[in-house]
């Protein structure tokens, strides 16, 4: 065995007790779950360009409107220095020659200007706060939107934790350039153009040392730009996947705390928080040469004016007014680059965050709304069909996202099924053999890849989401419970329902005793996700939303897995009613839901094997229902 | 800002007076700015030569007009040329050297105060956790100390530099012109006065902000997670208004602050711009009278001007300031919530039976002569009453029970009884209000955490898996643990797919991995729970989502682990309740709450009790009824 093979030896070769290397715990991810978007720098920087013009395109005006008041404020302020030298310049020797106008005149301009330049600058802040605050608001809304809109299997691979990261922290970044930065942008755009123009006018032959020092501003520019593009890359990256370990912690808290997970998750975030660390002290390690940068070649500037400035003042070829002038101009003309390169450093930052909201926002949804959206036709009977059905995971286009090929697990390889309105459907069979994904597919959580599922005759492709939702409802046995009220949350079936419907609701599936008997009852907040209810109470909840919601179609996925007997017999109860003029899919490993099935569906490996009413197949002296049933008797006991 | 409902605050402290301290909270960061107490007096100094270098530069002009070019020595131009080449270099070199240093210790100190949030909050008992969202913990974690670190690393360097710069100029002023230099400073005075009363207001605005963030932050995470309930109700619209108006709250609140700000900056911006007209004319006024030299005024101007950006800058700095202010406010209160469970720091190592004076015989409990191994003693458990403010309502009364070494107890009784809070009692995820509980005759409570924890293993209704390895996944507890034993934890649960996973053991799963089907991720945080043949075993339900042949494999290995260890598991069917040795009926108690009504083996209770027989019996009652 060469020492090649020990480094690639299988995991048999188990690392001893503590010392699993902190890299490992990762473990290989099946999907790339990373980023949506594998083009190049190029590509990324047009596509958040591109979404940046279209957030500010709406505002045109109101940009147009700030930049004039930015621009007089601007030219207030410019006219400070100049004022002085006027004072100065021909004041002065009026004050020696007892005439006070001049410098009256220059003292009223500056207050004038003074006064105008502050209200104006005032009417412009909050003008570029609304501005910043709307494109914000905008942008939340879209990506927002968007995140409804991508499938399960987008949310599936792209984890709430980034989620929150793009929502929070990366929107704050945009928040942060269009906030603070746009009067330094034009502010200082506007400076350095028109204080260029007044140097040039001032004394073109000093002047002629700025264009001398701008190959050098660009140079600089141009190296910063390259290294701070990699960085704030990274530092988005990098906090994303801080956020997401982070609430992946709060999350599991229980677990966390029961497997004494603390410690190893301490050196998990220590490592995570030093990326990022890293990130931002390689962005902020640009910025630190960049801004002195500036500065040094504003030094050699002023130098050289002061020198060659004098020699020209000793040879009466300049007033000493107008270099001193100069010289005030010139550290105008250096601050506002300064504060050019703030603004670059909030756009460079902003950019990046923008890369990975766009890619967000450009993500095709993989589950489309239709382009013309079939009305379903009402009453909605509730036949569902497939027809040649084929699904397997991963899907096709995530397999390509790192280029690698990745297993294909086909979970149905085929699938005709046709299940006539108002029928309640059993699905009986192991772990994997696509009950739920058959169930998924029926709310279209997914489509299929091939062949067509249908709603009364409609692909459901062709459903708009409203119609498709109203129609089709889901309980599974995760039941999230969002904050508010168990009332709210029941209602969040059918927003428009009265208590009294809301009510009925829960009594009408056995949940009424429960909520009656909470502290304020239906009113009683169920905190951070129903925490304070069981997982029965919460499953119960979850039942009288969907019964709220009243579909046409029920699917019910394991939706009674953590009942008691009684509060499983009771919603049982309640099905046979509720269930008489719906269409039904029950998938439960308890086969007591059989009881309430018209008909049984044995599925193995994707295929059904098995098709009849439960006694019919129940009659048969074998088969695997026969199996399955007696072995759930026994388990009975 | 929402009546309605009042941000999560953690009862255990006292809420924050808004009329406090000013900047108590940023003080309070001394502790974590102490590490690089070197690094940031070398900021404050450079900073401070940096401006002092600035200063020198319009003090150079002032030389070059009064002397090489009134006299016309061009030797003496080049030399105080060059001068003022190396004094701006030397700026920008010390600007350099200030900006370097900030990228380590600015984001050194957030660092350090991130991880410690994080090691604080993975500390604080699930009771904390249970009334705060995440998302408002994660605003902490990111915005607001990148805020706090913003203020380390440029408010505060620039407050107190600006500050020396403020005092420096202002001397060299007096002492240039006392008169034109003394009113300068004096009329700074009254700017000062308004911008204080201002920062009051600002400082609320802020706060109102942060929070409204985190609101928003929160109503994120819940789409995130909820997505599955959202799209199966298609109320995507629903949440997304939800969202919005939530979003336009902030949006609002931030125009507020914005405002405020706008009318600070405003006032602060002006002020220097008046006092200049006052300079111009008094010092025009001197110079014409033959007090002050031309040169004098210029210099006296430029120095001035220098002045200009300590004074308008003092606007966001104190902004900056009060908005660090307020987040170090907010991360505080969660580094003060105090966890309420905490390990005896005296801790009883785990194992080590205390001998104490027996405990006294439980009439209750039929167990044995036999050592118990775990005993539930009076206990009573509530919702802690400041947590929940309609609640005081008692979840288990005087429950009593005991577990002989090995044996294994199945919690049966209907929804909502109590049968989990009571399971988490043992690894202490919550507290008893009132008795004990004991393992090996200690008081889990006088024990270490880590110890206590290391001997109970529990396997949560819930299956929570973390985006890591399989591995990793289900060694979380026992890191020491063997190949081997991975094996046969695996058998145990009946999780041998996992070797048929893509990368097999390395497959990530979790919701960064593979997602896993409900009884996959059931059987996993089985096997975790079973690795190591921890003593005590706490399942809670752990086979709900298991299909019947699963289930029975999952139950023949089971019975073989439980015959030596101690175990509690929660039932709700007759198949799991089998695998225990004795069950525990949970009912009403008499006076509020649930309590042990029922002891004794499956079948004694199925024949004594009707309330456990209509609890268990699965029969095809529908029928009989005739519904």
């Amino acid at each position: 065995m060469t020492v090649l093979d020990t480094d690639t030896a299988s995991p048999a070769a188990e690392p001893q007790a503590g010392d699993i290397p902190l890299d490992d715990w990762r473990g290989v991810a099946a999907e790339k779950a990373d980023e949506i978007s594998a083009g190049g720098g190029l590509f990324l920087r047009a596509r958040s360009r591109r979404l940046l013009g279209s957030l500010l395109r709406p505002h045109r005006r109101a940009l147009a409107w700030a930049s004039c008041l930015i621009i007089v404020v601007t030219g207030a302020e410019m006219a400070g220095p100049y004022l002085v030298s006027v004072g100065i310049d021909s004041g002065i020797p009026a004050i020696r020659r007892g005439d006070w106008a001049p410098v009256g005149a220059a003292v009223s301009g500056i207050l004038v200007t003074a006064l105008a330049g502050s209200l104006l600058r005032l009417r412009f802040l909050k003008l570029a706060g609304r501005i910043g605050q709307d494109v914000v608001y905008d942008l939340r809304g879209r990506v927002f939107r968007q995140f409804q809109r991508l499938p399960i299997a987008f949310h599936e691979r792209y984890t709430s934790g980034r989620v929150i990261s793009r929502l929070t922290n990366d929107l704050d970044a945009l928040g942060e350039l269009v906030n603070a930065s746009l009067d330094g942008l034009i502010n200082a755009i506007l400076n350095v153009a028109v204080i260029g123009v007044v140097l040039a006018v001032l004394d073109p032959g000093l002047s002629l040392f700025l264009l001398i020092c701008l190959p050098a501003l660009f140079l600089l520019l141009r190296w910063y730009t390259r290294g701070s593009r990699v960085a704030y890359r990274r530092t988005r990256e990098t906090i994303a996947a801080l956020i997401v370990h982070f609430v992946e912690t709060l999350n599991g808290i229980r677990a966390v705390h029961a497997f004494r997970r603390e410690p190893r998750n301490d050196a998990i975030f220590h490592e995570l928080s030093a990326d990022y660390k890293r990130a931002n002290a390689d962005a902020m390690r640009l910025m630190a040469w960049l801004m002195p940068g500036i500065k040094a070649i504003g030094a050699v500037m002023t130098a050289a004016v002061l020198i060659f400035g004098g020699f020209q003042v000793m040879d009466h070829a300049l007033e000493v007014g107008v270099l001193t002038a100069y010289l005030l101009y010139l550290r105008r003309f250096f601050d506002p680059l300064q504060d050019l390169a703030m603004f670059y450093n909030s756009y460079q930052s902003a950019t990046a965050a923008l890369e990975k909201l766009s890619g967000v926002l450009e993500e095709e949804a993989g589950v489309p709304e239709p382009r013309q959206p079939v009305q379903l036709p009402r009453p909605v009977r509730g036949e569902l069909r497939f027809e040649a059905v084929r699904f397997a995971y991963p899907r096709r286009e995530q397999q390509s996202a790192d280029g690698a090929a990745h297993p294909e697990k086909i979970v149905l390889p085929e699938l005709d099924l046709t299940i006539p309105a108002g029928q309640t459907v059993a699905l009986v069979g192991a772990t994997g053999a696509g009950k739920s994904t058959l169930a998924r597919l029926m709310c279209r959580f997914y489509d299929p890849d091939a062949g067509v599922a249908r709603l009364d005759g409609i692909d459901l492709r062709d459903l708009g989401d409203g119609d498709l939702r109203s129609a089709v409802v889901m309980v599974t046995q995760e039941n999230f419970l969002f904050t508010g009220t168990v009332a709210d949350n029941i209602r969040f079936g059918r927003p428009d329902a009265t208590d009294a419907q809301v009510e009925q609701a829960a009594r009408a599936i056995g949940a009424h005793q429960f909520i009656a008997a909470l502290p304020d009852g239906y009113a009683t907040d169920v905190k951070k996700r129903g925490g304070r209810l069981s997982a029965g109470q919460r499953q119960l909840v979850a039942f009288a939303r969907a019964f709220l919601a009243d579909p046409a179609v029920l699917v019910l996925d394991e939706a009674t897995s953590s009942l008691d007997v009684p509060s499983e017999r009771l919603v049982q109860r309640a099905l046979r009613t509720i269930l008489a003029e719906r269409t039904a899919l029950i998938i439960a490993h308890r086969l007591s839901t059989v009881e309430i099935a018209d008909r049984v569906l044995v599925m193995e490996g994707g295929r059904v094997v098995e098709d009849g009413a439960p006694a019919q197949l129940l009659g048969a002296a074998t088969g695997r229902f026969v199996d399955m049933h007696s072995a759930w008797v026994d388990s009975l006991a | 800002m929402h009546a309605d409902r009042p941000p999560p605050m953690v009862l255990s402290m006292p809420p924050t007076s808004p009329s406090g301290g000013s900047f108590a909270s940023l003080w309070r960061l001394k502790t974590y700015v102490r590490p690089y107490r070197w690094q940031m007096l070398l900021m404050f100094a450079v900073a401070l030569g940096g401006t002092l270098v600035g200063v020198a530069v319009p003090l150079l002009t002032k030389a070059v007009v009064d002397g090489p070019l009134r006299h016309g020595e061009r030797g003496e131009l080049w030399q105080l040329g060059l001068y003022a080449l190396l004094f701006g270099l030397a700026e920008a070199v010390l600007i350099l050297a200030r900006r370097l240093t900030l990228a380590t210790t600015a984001l050194g100190i957030e660092k350090d105060l991130r991880d410690q949030l994080y090691a604080h909050l993975q500390r604080l008992d699930v009771g904390f956790h249970d009334s705060w969202q995440s998302g408002q913990l994660v605003a902490r974690m990111t915005s607001d100390i990148s805020a706090i670190r913003r203020f380390l690393g440029f408010a505060l360097i620039f407050l107190v530099v600006n500050s020396v710069t403020f005092a420096v100029v202002g001397v060299l002023l007096i002492v240039i012109h006392p008169l034109l230099g003394g009113l300068v400073v004096v009329l700074s005075l009254p700017l000062s006065y308004v911008i204080f009363k201002y920062e009051r207001v600002y400082r609320r605005q802020i706060r109102a902000v942060q929070d409204q963030q985190g609101e928003v932050a929160t109503d994120v995470e819940e789409s995130a997670l909820g997505i599955r309930a959202v799209k199966a109700f298609g109320r995507a619209g629903f949440l997304t208004e939800r969202y919005l108006a939530k979003s336009r709250e902030l949006r609002g609140l931030q125009l507020t602050q914005i405002k405020t700000l706008a009318e600070i900056w405003a006032l602060i911006i002006a002020q220097p711009q008046a006092v200049l007209a006052l300079v111009v004319l008094g010092g025009g006024a001197a110079v014409a009278d033959g007090t002050l030299t031309l040169g004098t005024l210029i210099a006296f101007i430029s120095l001035y001007l220098l002045l200009i950006w300590p004074i308008e800058s003092m606007g966001w700095l104190l902004a900056a300031s009060q908005e660090a202010n307020t987040a170090a406010e907010r991360v505080f209160e969660v580094l003060d919530a105090r966890p309420r469970i905490r390990g005896s720091s005296h801790g009883h190592a785990a194992g080590q039976a205390r001998v104490t004076e027996r405990t006294r015989p439980d009439a209750a409990d039929g167990a044995g002569d036999a050592e118990p191994r775990l005993v539930f003693e009076h206990v009573d458990f509530s919702y802690p009453v400041a947590l929940d403010r309609s609640s005081g309502t008692p979840i288990l009364t005087d429950v009593n029970l005991r577990l002989a070494a090995g044996e294994t107890v199945a919690l049966v009784g209907p929804t909502g009884c109590g049968k989990t809070t009571l399971t988490a009692l043992v690894p202490r995820l919550y507290d008893v209000t009132g008795g004990r509980v004991l393992l090996d005759g200690t008081d889990v409570r006088e024990m270490s955490l880590t110890g206590l924890r290391a001997r109970v293993a529990c396997a949560f209704e819930d299956p929570t898996l973390f985006s890591a390895s399989v591995r990793e996944n289900l060694v979380l507890g026992r890191p020491e643990a063997s190949a081997a034993q991975v094996e046969e934890a695996l058998r145990i649960a009946q999780a041998q797919f996992v070797h048929d996973l893509p990368w097999g053991l390395d497959t990530r799963v979790g919701e960064q991995g593979l997602s896993l089907s409900g009884g996959q991720r059931q059987r996993l945080a089985l096997a975790r729970a079973v690795l190591g043949r921890p003593p005590v075993l706490v399942l809670d339900d752990p086979l709900s989502a298991l299909d019947v042949h699963t289930e029975g494999l999952v139950e023949q290995a089971l019975r073989a682990v439980l015959a030596e260890t101690t175990g509690l598991v929660v039932a709700h069917r007759a198949s799991t309740v089998l695998l225990a040795d004795r069950v525990a009926l949970l009912g009403p108690h008499p006076s509020g709450g649930h309590t042990v009504t029922a002891l004794g083996t499956h079948h004694e209770l199925l024949t004594a009790e009707p309330a456990y027989r209509d609890l268990l019996s699965q029969s095809s009652d529908l029928v009989e009824e005739g519904v």
